[in-house]
């Protein structure tokens, strides 16, 4: 006999309840990265890196901004999953696993939110 | 509880070289989300302006930091190869044992050379512009 309610069986989520979507999310991601970063690379490769003033006019335009700000909130997430399975498989200890996947949600979340502040103060600083 | 049957543990296992490219998937990724935060970092130096983005290109230029970009680079250069080869594996395809060693090889060739590419452009990229 199965203790599982029916609503419980339709959604599949097992229990956890997120189901897939946290190794879904992972790929959905690599797969944004693929062209994101690829692109940033390309352009910043040919950039002189040393120029304050190229560097701030160069993301603080529109499409530049916008496309690096995708990058950063991206790549946050991606890493986000990928340092909380490495610490649920790595870390055993309950209270080291709890503080640092709090850690990690707190570093991950500020880098972030850094990261699209900064460009959109470049955003605005240019216009 | 203790009396629940346990995967093998990983010490059974024959060595394959193909395990250490499999490790060295998640180091490179631990090593690529400390390389966010100073992408991160330095975001918030150039929108700080002139003086904050000079003390941070100052501090990215040390022999130490150079070493540590290189490094960076190849870090991202690798998990990013390997990730495309784990995404035509979660398609069903590469999974035979021949496949997996080719393709492991390919990945770490093809990530030695665009960690070349990237280095050069990069010290190009580095030298123009200075103040």
């Amino acid at each position: 006999m199965s203790l599982r309610t029916p609503l419980g069986k339709v959604l599949g989520s097992g229990s956890a309840g997120e189901g897939t979507t946290h190794w879904w999310v992972q790929r959905v991601t690599a797969i944004a990265l693929i062209p994101l970063t690829l692109w940033f690379a390309a352009s910043i490769l040919r950039k002189p890196l040393q120029s304050h003033e190229a560097m701030s006019g160069w993301l603080g335009h529109p499409w530049v901004a916008v496309f690096t700000i995708l990058l950063a909130i991206t790549l946050a997430w991606h890493s986000w999953l990928g340092v909380q399975v490495v610490v649920e498989d790595y870390v055993h200890g309950k209270g080291a696993k709890t503080v640092l996947l709090l850690l990690s949600t707190f570093v991950h979340f500020a880098a972030a939110v850094a990261a699209v502040f900064a460009v959109v103060t470049l955003a605005v600083a240019r216009t | 509880m203790s009396q629940r049957p346990l995967s093998p543990h990983l010490g059974v296992y024959k060595f394959t070289y193909t395990m250490s490219l499999s490790i060295l998937h998640r180091l490179t990724g631990v090593a690529n989300s400390v390389g966010f935060a100073l992408f991160a970092w330095w975001l918030m130096a150039l929108a700080s302006g002139p003086e904050d983005y000079a003390t941070a290109m100052r501090c990215l230029s040390s022999p130490f930091a150079k070493l540590l970009l290189v490094g960076f680079t190849f870090s991202f250069v690798y998990h990013f190869c390997n990730g495309i080869r784990h995404m035509i594996w979660d398609t069903g395809r590469g999974l035979e044992r021949v496949q997996a060693r080719r393709s492991g090889m390919l990945v770490i060739v093809v990530s030695l050379l665009l960690t070349v590419l990237v280095v050069w452009l990069g010290c190009a990229a580095l030298t123009a512009g200075a103040p």
